[in-house]
């Protein structure tokens, strides 16, 4: 029993390292600025939560003090990273891309980076939906 | 009159289960406190936050999770692939516009989360009255095959749980 | 066996945050700079917990749990200060 846990923590401990390296390569390699932002997001999440649940296992099987806690740090970042990455990616719209080079939304108005007060809350796509039915 | 003092009855449980895992100790101590905050923090952002989300259909919802969870795993090993494998001359980025049936703003949220940890793909904008999402491909040969298969694989499911 | 690849994995995130420091220090746009410093913060909380297991104390995860926060709102503080030239409007 005590080699399954040791394999299973281990396994866990290189498979995280490797992806946090490769999602950190691929910051250095990729081309350009959008591409760019797939690497860290996808490849050091999964990283990041296999290294933390191998800690949860390894303090489970040899302190006998199973918590929690790593599961919070990993839902936290999975929940975060892709709030984080559009943010990232709508900064380097406003600054780098214009209008007639990205295609155009689907019905009629435009991307909200491009719109000058733009801040889509529940009232204005609302509001956006009774404007557009009358 | 419920309504005033409970506006989000999820988020209140979310809150105390959240703060009893925080304090790693299950006593009555810390449930009290965890309610506490569970019920002065909705009540505080009420006014942000007006219309409560209607979810039902709680066996798509656990369905929806696990399928968002291996398509993770897999975007991962995709990725993985594509940075040390392909040379940068071969990649094909690409930007693909997907028309949204949604209507809830949370739903919107939701989908676009989901696109953004799975194979390939990451949400750039919204369209500012709230119709599509301006989605970037990392690799893709074929940009109309990527926008059907987000909106048959994600977006019919998330249309079931919340409409 | 775990102390190998402990050790493997704590040089894997090591590099990784030689490659984002790369990428903090030369890189073509200011958004790079900006998703360098983000995931070097994924990666500290990564190399932080690994230290906590080869120490064999569960006392750094309150510091991960705190970097993950400061993270992330560090992150959307500078996306908002590249969109609207300002963070608090």
């Amino acid at each position: 029993m005590e080699l399954f846990w040791e394999i299973v923590i281990s396994a866990l401990l290189v498979i995280g390292g490797f992806f946090g390296l490769v999602g950190s390569f691929g910051l250095v390699k990729l081309p350009d600025p959008m591409t760019r932002l797939h690497a860290p997001t996808k490849a050091a999440t999964l990283g990041v939560g296999a290294t933390l649940i191998a800690s949860m296992v390894w303090f489970g099987v040899y302190k006998d003090d199973l918590t929690l806690h790593e599961l919070m740090i990993t839902i936290f970042i999975f929940l975060t990273a892709p709030i984080s990455a559009h943010f990232i990616a709508k900064a380097n719209i406003f600054r780098d891309w214009k209008q007639d080079q990205l295609p155009p939304p689907a019905g009629n108005g435009n991307w909200a980076v491009h719109e000058v007060e733009s801040d889509t809350s529940a009232e204005e796509l609302q509001e956006a939906e009774v404007s557009q039915k009358s | 009159m419920i309504r005033k003092i409970l506006p989000h009855p999820h988020l209140t449980l979310l809150l105390t289960l959240v703060w009893l895992l925080l304090a790693n100790a299950y006593t009555i101590n810390s449930l009290v406190f965890g309610l506490l905050m569970g019920l002065v923090i909705p009540w505080i952002t009420a006014p942000y936050w007006p219309d409560r989300p209607i979810i039902r259909n709680l066996p798509k919802i656990i369905e929806y999770i696990l399928i968002v969870f291996y398509d993770i795993l897999v975007s991962n090993i995709v990725v993985a692939r594509i940075v040390l494998f392909l040379p940068n001359s071969k990649l094909q980025p690409a930007w693909v516009t997907v028309p949204l049936d949604l209507h809830e703003p949370e739903a919107i949220t939701v989908l676009a989360g989901t696109i953004t940890m799975t194979p390939g793909t990451l949400t750039a904008e919204v369209s500012a009255d709230g119709h599509s999402l301006l989605v970037h491909c990392l690799h893709a040969p074929d940009p109309d095959g990527v926008r059907d298969d987000i909106k048959a694989r994600y977006e019919a499911r998330l249309k079931e749980i919340f409409e | 066996m775990i102390t190998y690849a402990l050790i493997f994995a704590i040089g894997c995130y090591a590099l990784a945050l030689l490659f984002n420091l790369y990428r903090v220090v030369k890189a073509p746009g200011v958004t790079d700079r900006v998703l360098a410093l983000d995931t070097m913060a994924v990666n500290a909380i990564a190399l932080l917990v690994l230290f906590g297991i080869w120490e064999g104390t569960a006392i750094f995860f309150e510091a991960s749990i705190l970097y993950a926060m400061t993270g992330f709102v560090a992150t959307v503080a500078y996306a908002k200060f590249l969109l609207r030239g300002d963070i608090i409007e």
